[in-house]
């Protein structure tokens, strides 16, 4: 089937095979180029791997049924993640433009597409850059001995601990209090915390020394961000192994448990973590493809790309649950150990006589002979499955569990100082990607004038995202960066990845785009990418996005708050969101998903409008009038 | 006289027997861990261990008491238990038949609580007091916040990158204008178009003007 809807004036658009051959002999274009092809595939790695791969898809992974969902996962990898990767560096990589001038060059009326991206790169960059300042907090305060998180500050009276902390735990009092200071409610704003303040300003700060020059310098800071993670990750690998229950952490992660293939969801969650994992759509790979010299194998680095992304999740999660294996076995031992205490306490026995072995024995034979000391004793039930289920996803994982077991490991500043770089570096890589998704096509819209620097372009990017990221700072800053996460980065983007697929392939034409990937590489695409990129990347998109929407739409939007006065303290509380977060919700993923078709009409009435006052236009074929469209492409 | 001598020392200890007991309302009861402390440095606790441990708590009442000379058989023992669990009471060395205060014993306790530790190699948790909590230490808080000293090294290190990079950037413009002045005028027509975007209009030339 060769749709092919109606592209007139295309050629103009774009530069053509001999433009491009002289463009690379000469090497004319003030367009910046890559110093190698390490620095492209690094920062394409660096763009794609972060902290989605270290604290989603481990628990993706273990509650949709541990092994088995690595079929789910690889199937959707390669039938959506790398179709739609080599899409992007292909697009990018012909039309050698920033992501809004590449769709505007394909038909005036896809501006949107760009403008789109423009506006999710730029709120997911604004909460992103708050959890990088949140990393940063935690690895200021790793220098020093003990760690703060590993005790509880005392009351006013020193007769004991702070209430908050001893109901709950250190670390969830670290976080959610002395980081956070949260409130308990999101309409309870509260004041900006200065801490975080301080270090926004430092995240935002050396986010901008990174990107100031654009790829000159993310291309020497990628050396470092993008292959310090593996370091540190093998790093907790061998010393995680080394800890007591590791292994069974990473057998609870990975025993398949097939029944989950008939699950929908995991299929879906699958799905919709390989799209956000590749950072698609969001116009950072089509502008680092641009660089790229004409006939750089697309195919390959794509297909590369995809597999290194795919097995840092498998690796990441594996060294995470060894960790999580070792902290949930540590806190089993704690509570048998408390209570074969409260056991020997009671009961006058010597030390040795109640071990861990023959707890349960001992334990049914009190409870035979006293069963109502043994009720007033209130003894906890130890299930070391309980522990290892507990809260693993997100900043939770990283915050609260992570920390935890570290502060058992010995030698615990080195490991929490290991491990907050290892973050603060995954999410500064991801981070340059987004910057360059706002900062080159903010250029090409010709926002500010041209004769004024990049750096200063980027300044103000960097100014104005910290300004509106305050509202990070405040009490209720982590139930806002939540409301983000899940509608700023999640319907967006499947919308602007299902339409540039449609008019790669569609309003471009399939054809054009198989030639120009032969005269790129040498050969044309094979069946496998004719049929995903015409019919199963885009269907599975859409898939994804009509279920998103129908579990979004279908129930009223909740949020998790930390609560003290609530019954369930200290498990987070599930809470509605209060009527104003509606139009909250409708500019965060209404207004990028709408601005495709806004931008489209508000082109075509320009058009229209103009078309009639100048009927000479489409007839003339001098060469002057070529000079005055070439001025268009200029853009 | 000699029965009489023994009759007074047995009808004593057991009087003192009787001073002591569990639930006393002047005792207290202790408790020791020692295996879980000390694991396979553990000692045998015996009777030589219990009269450290009297000795101790008669050190303990005459330093922060009230100065009175109290001796190891002042303090009386009993309801010992496997667990290494037992009660004790304290006598007033003027009259054996006296209970000191529960409070003098436990602010005797508190103040010396980390000599009595140490004298067995136990902590707080290990060595217990049921009855008297022990004063908790306050966390050591430095001046400054060693976080701040974090980041006022990376907010000076990226400071300073900023600046040599735009000083930099500014310095290389200014040079490359400079070179540029100083060329003849076509060439330097030249190097403005290679500089520019490239012109596409030009190169589409091509076909109109080949004759």
């Amino acid at each position: 089937m060769k749709l092919k809807l109606p592209n007139p004036e295309l050629d103009d658009r774009i530069p053509s095979y001999r433009d491009l051959e002289r463009m690379e002999k000469e090497e004319a274009g003030d367009r910046p180029k890559w110093d190698n092809k390490a620095q492209y595939l690094l920062t394409c790695v660096g763009f794609c791997v972060g902290l989605g791969n270290v604290w989603r898809f481990p628990y993706l992974c273990q509650s949709h049924g541990g092994g088995a969902f690595m079929i789910p996962f690889l199937t959707l990898l390669v039938l959506e993640g790398i179709p739609l990767v080599h899409l992007e560096f292909a697009i990018g990589q012909r039309l050698r433009k920033g992501n809004v001038a590449v769709w505007s060059s394909i038909h005036p009326y896809l501006t949107g597409v760009g403008i789109a991206s423009l506006l999710v790169s730029f709120l997911v960059g604004m909460y992103y850059n708050t959890i990088m300042a949140w990393i940063m907090w935690y690895l200021f305060n790793s220098f020093q001995s003990p760690l703060p998180w590993s005790q509880c500050p005392l009351n006013a009276n020193r007769t004991g601990v702070v209430e908050e902390c001893a109901r709950s735990s250190t670390t969830d009092y670290f976080w959610y209090r002395e980081t956070l200071n949260t409130s308990a409610a999101i309409d309870e704003f509260g004041g900006p915390q200065w801490w975080i303040v301080l270090t926004l300003l430092a995240a935002w700060t050396v986010l901008y020394v990174c990107c100031i020059r654009g790829i000159e310098t993310t291309g020497k800071a990628v050396y470092v961000t993008s292959t310090l993670p593996y370091v540190v990750l093998t790093i907790f690998l061998i010393r995680g192994l080394t800890l007591k229950g590791s292994i069974e952490g990473i057998k609870f992660l990975f025993t398949p448990d097939i029944n989950e293939l008939m699950n929908p969801t995991a299929w879906l969650d699958a799905g919709a973590q390989v799209f956000y994992s590749f950072s698609l759509a969001f116009g950072g790979l089509v502008s680092f493809s641009s660089y790229n010299s004409i006939h750089n194998n697309c195919e390959q680095d794509a297909v590369l790309i995809s597999i290194i992304n795919g097995c840092t999740s498998v690796y990441s999660a594996t060294v995470i649950y060894s960790i999580i294996g070792f902290r949930a076995t540590q806190n089993f031992d704690d509570c048998t150990a408390d209570n074969i205490l409260k056991l020997m306490n009671t009961f006058n026995y010597p030390e040795n006589m109640i071990t861990e072995n023959n707890y349960n024995e001992v334990l049914s034979n009190l409870n035979q002979t006293n069963p109502d000391i043994i009720q007033g004793l209130q003894l906890q039930t130890c299930d070391i499955q309980v522990f290892l289920s507990q809260g693993v996803e997100g900043t939770g994982l990283a915050f609260i569990v992570f920390t935890e077991a570290i502060i058992k490991m010995p030698i615990s500043p080195l490991w929490a100082i290991l491990f907050f770089a290892m973050l603060f570096c995954l999410g500064l890589s991801t981070m340059f990607g987004n910057i360059e998704g706002v900062v080159v096509p903010l250029q090409d819209l010709n926002v500010l004038p041209r004769t004024w620097p990049k750096e200063v372009l980027c300044a103000l990017t960097c100014l104005i995202s910290l300004a509106f990221g305050l509202i990070f700072s405040l009490s209720s800053g982590s139930y806002w960066l939540a409301l983000f996460d899940n509608f700023a980065g999640s319907i967006p983007l499947l919308v602007i990845g299902f339409c540039e697929m449609f008019a790669v392939m569609y309003i471009y034409g399939v054809d054009r785009f198989n030639k120009d990937i032969e005269f790129m590489i040498g050969h044309k695409p094979n069946m496998f990418w004719q049929v995903t990129w015409r019919f199963v990347s885009p269907l599975i998109m859409v898939v994804i996005l009509v279920f998103y929407f129908i579990t979004q739409i279908s129930k009223n939007p909740t949020y998790l708050v930390w609560d003290q006065e609530a019954e369930s303290f200290p498990t987070l509380t599930r809470r509605p969101y209060p009527s104003w977060v509606y139009i909250i919700i409708f500019i965060l993923a209404g207004i990028p998903s709408l601005a495709v078709p806004v931008v489209a009409l508000y082109k075509f009435n320009q058009r229209k409008c103009c078309k009639q006052k100048d009927y000479s236009d489409s007839t003339l074929d001098t060469i002057s009038a070529k000079i005055q469209r070439s001025d268009e492409i200029k853009f | 006289m000699l029965w009489k001598v023994l009759l007074l020392l047995g009808l004593s200890s057991a009087w003192a027997q009787k001073l002591c007991s569990p639930g006393a309302s002047d005792g207290y009861k202790v408790r020791l861990s020692i295996n879980s402390a000390l694991g396979d440095q553990a000692y045998v606790w015996n009777e030589n261990e219990m009269f450290l441990f009297r000795a101790t708590l008669a050190f303990a009442m005459r330093t922060y008491s009230d100065g009175q000379e109290y001796d190891v058989a002042n303090v009386v023992v009993c309801d010992e238990t496997p667990r290494v669990s037992f009660w004790f009471v304290v006598t007033s060395p003027l009259d054996a038949s006296l209970l000191v205060d529960k409070r003098r014993v436990e602010e005797a306790v508190r103040k010396s609580r980390s000599r009595i530790n140490s004298a067995f190699l136990l902590t707080d948790d290990t060595l217990e007091f049921i009855g008297i909590p022990p004063t908790l230490e306050a966390p050591v808080a430095p001046d400054t916040p060693p976080w701040l000293i974090a980041f006022g090294v990376v907010m000076g290190g990226v400071g300073a990158g900023i600046v040599v990079l735009l000083v930099s950037s500014v310095v290389q413009k200014i040079r490359k204008k400079r070179d540029g002045e100083e060329e003849t005028g076509g060439k330097t027509e030249n190097e403005a178009a290679s500089d520019a975007i490239y012109n596409m209009s030009f190169s589409d030339d091509e076909p109109v003007t080949q004759m």
